[in-house]
């Protein structure tokens, strides 16, 4: 069977799973809608968790984009695995402790004031808009690829996916789902990766055959027989070098630069609205804890093979096209050039194909040949010459990742309107079911709100991405930090932490991004951070600010100080008075 | 509740706090001191094909991390039944 007919069998199956799910899972209260009645298993809350968390980019984009970075690549590996461990130990158990069921309405409640609520609902919904943009994308661009549709068919059939499993079955409907799409985009990742791995180096697990020794098939796949019995990593380095490159195991970026990045992606991670309402389901303190570590461990399985795929497909991709002629390149090359994810430019009229430094399309340049970083995952399995189905299978993961994190997103909007906005601040008295309603709306117009974006790509995308990790770190990571481990935070500290953080942060971004992009480069960024890593900065502004205003102005409400003792203990313990 | 009970309660918030920080250091030391400050330094060094330092930045950091977790789980779970507020 074609390619083409394998990926249409298996999204179709895995479609068919997910709306069998939606309608078996159905909420029936505003408690289901919003945190699946608290009745989740930990390692479902995992499972979940992770396919919350990848994304489109995660599957499709980051190997590619670590083969382009080489070490530097790992701030990504490093920041997007790390805030899972301050999530198990500084957030989710206390989290669950409260109970409630939005980000926002803890921090209203924590720092009793409806407009830190109305500041905290702003700040997820602009951060999930932020991120959701690029899902919708995703779903279209993986169906133009793999199915033939126009991408604008395939954000729609995305849209009327995610629309009707999460209208209907909101947090509980969402989960179960997102279960069924780990389980459908692990298996689509790392079964190539598995197979490659085994074809270079005879080693199953790719983590480890990296850093192994080439076999003589693989030395045969890379028409190079002196490769046999090198390190995977030392020919990748000796490639690199005949090219111009560095080294691919060395760095390029300064130090600085990447500890800022890492901190920041990682606080960012852990401030997340949409990662953290997923420790509201579990049932317990002591789930919410191991639901982070199963969440980290089903994560760290894609994070950990993604640099293996990067550095088996760069020495794969290179060895397969520099230097042949053009009339000889393998099929693959000729099937994705139409996609525009590579092209060949032949500027010195030889006839054959030379990868150097530089843009392909530069005349001033050596570089013959254009390489998009998705290529790297999505024609993997074809250049590693795999069967059919497992190339069918990169398709139905892709969707996967992408319409798992849309809906996650996509329930934090719909929780912010209804639970925060309307229920909270406009209309208190509404009943349940008219406050299911409006959520069932919310998320309903989001969808088509988040379809749009999907359709009309808007150009700022890429360029907002940081914002939306610089914004969770500078904001939520920590107001939420202070509001469980120091009773003494109050009101008027949040309020100016929260606001000379996300102004911070806010600027910064926006000078280097859209007022002078020309300038957005290591000698006029401050202290070398560039606009990924400035989130490390507006959250240590944001502590110190919350720390002075809270030590000269009144201490929260004894109540409050209760609360927030009472979030430190499981079971139903009355909280305990505090001691003076 | 008693004088007594808060103080159990103050003592158990204290040394869950500790074990916080002791896994946050190791969180620090393999990723952000292993893995970028002194990460060319270690480079020098190879285990198998892999340069040590970039062995840390590219998968050591993330498995130290699933290992950290599963500590604190497990200590913490030690914790809830040591000072008996475990939840059923």
């Amino acid at each position: 069977m074609s390619i083409l007919t394998w990926t249409w069998i298996l999204t179709g199956i895995s479609f068919a799973l997910y709306i069998y799910i939606a309608i078996a899972a159905r909420a029936k209260t505003t408690g289901d809608f919003y945190a699946a009645e608290q009745s989740v298993p930990p390692i479902m809350n995992g499972m979940a968790t992770g396919a919350d968390w990848m994304s489109a980019a995660s599957f499709i984009s980051m190997a590619g984009l670590i083969s382009f970075l080489g070490r530097d690549g790992s701030f990504y590996l490093m920041g997007w695995t790390g805030g899972y461990v301050l999530l198990a130990m500084l957030f989710g158990p206390y989290l669950r402790k409260y109970g409630k069921f939005t980000i926002p309405q803890f921090m209203g409640d924590r720092y009793y004031s409806d407009g830190i609520r109305v500041l905290s609902l702003m700040c997820a919904i602009f951060v999930s808009f932020t991120y959701v943009a690029g899902q919708m994308r995703g779903v279209g661009v993986v169906f133009s690829r793999f199915m033939d549709v126009s991408i604008n068919t395939g954000v729609i059939v995305g849209m009327a996916l995610v629309f009707f499993y999460a209208t209907l079955g909101g947090m509980k409907g969402i989960t179960y789902t997102q279960v069924a799409q780990y389980c459908v985009l692990i298996c689509a990742y790392l079964i190539p990766a598995i197979f490659i791995s085994m074809q270079f180096t005879g080693n199953p697990f790719p983590q480890l055959g990296m850093g192994s020794t080439i076999t003589a098939e693989g030395a045969a796949l890379l028409n190079d027989p002196s490769a046999q019995g090198k390190y995977m990593l030392d020919v990748l380095n000796g490639i690199q070098k005949d090219l111009g490159f560095s080294a691919y195991t060395e760095g390029q970026r300064p130090r600085i630069d990447v500890f800022f990045i890492t901190m920041s992606l990682m606080i960012g991670t852990a401030g997340l609205p949409h990662i953290l309402i997923r420790f509201f389901t579990v049932p317990k303190m002591r789930d919410a804890r191991s639901s982070a570590g199963y969440a980290l461990l089903f994560i760290a399985l894609l994070y950990t093979t993604a640099p293996a795929i990067s550095v088996f497909a760069r020495t794969n991709f290179i060895k397969s096209i520099h230097n042949v002629e053009y009339t000889a390149a393998p099929s693959w090359f000729k099937n994705w050039e139409k996609t525009g994810l590579v092209g060949w430019k032949d500027k010195n009229g030889d006839g054959v194909m030379q990868i150097a430094k530089g843009k392909w399309d530069d005349p001033k340049t050596a570089n013959e040949v254009k390489i998009d970083q998705d290529i790297m995952v999505l024609a993997n399995p074809e250049i590693a010459k795999l069967p059919n189905w497992v190339v069918g299978l990169i398709g139905a993961g892709g969707l996967a990742a992408a319409l798992s994190t849309a809906a996650g997103l996509l329930l934090v909007i719909s929780a912010a309107v209804s639970h925060d906005l309307m229920k909270a601040i406009v209309k208190p008295n509404m009943s349940d079911k008219e406050e299911l309603w409006w959520a069932r709306g919310g998320a309903g117009v989001a969808v088509c709100i988040a379809g749009l974006f999907g359709i009309y790509p808007p150009g700022f995308v890429a360029q907002v991405v940081a914002f939306a990790f610089g914004l969770a770190a500078a904001s939520f990571f920590p107001c939420i930090l202070m509001g469980i481990f120091s009773k003494k935070t109050n009101k008027e500290g949040a309020m100016v932490g929260m606001a000379v953080g996300i102004i911070f942060v806010a600027s910064y971004i926006s000078y280097f991004k859209f007022v002078a992009p020309e300038l957005n480069n290591k000698d006029h960024w401050w202290f070398g951070i560039s606009p990924e890593g400035i989130g490390t900065v507006g959250a240590a502004l944001n502590f110190i600010c919350m720390y002075v205003v809270s030590k000269f102005t009144p201490e929260p409400p004894q109540e409050i100080q209760d609360l927030v003792g009472s979030l430190r203990y499981p079971g139903k313990l009355t909280p305990p008075p505090s001691v003076h | 509740m008693s004088v007594h009970a808060t103080k159990e309660l103050e003592a158990y918030w204290k040394e869950n706090l500790v074990i916080i920080a002791v896994h946050l250091a190791i969180w620090f030391f393999v990723s952000f001191f292993c893995g970028i400050m002194i990460v060319d330094q270690l480079d020098a060094y190879t285990i198998g094909g892999f340069p040590v330092g970039f062995w840390f930045a590219n998968q050591g950091s993330m498995v130290t991390f699933v290992i950290l977790i599963t500590t604190y789980v497990t200590m913490m779970n030690r914790l809830d039944k040591k000072y008996d507020v475990h939840e059923g």
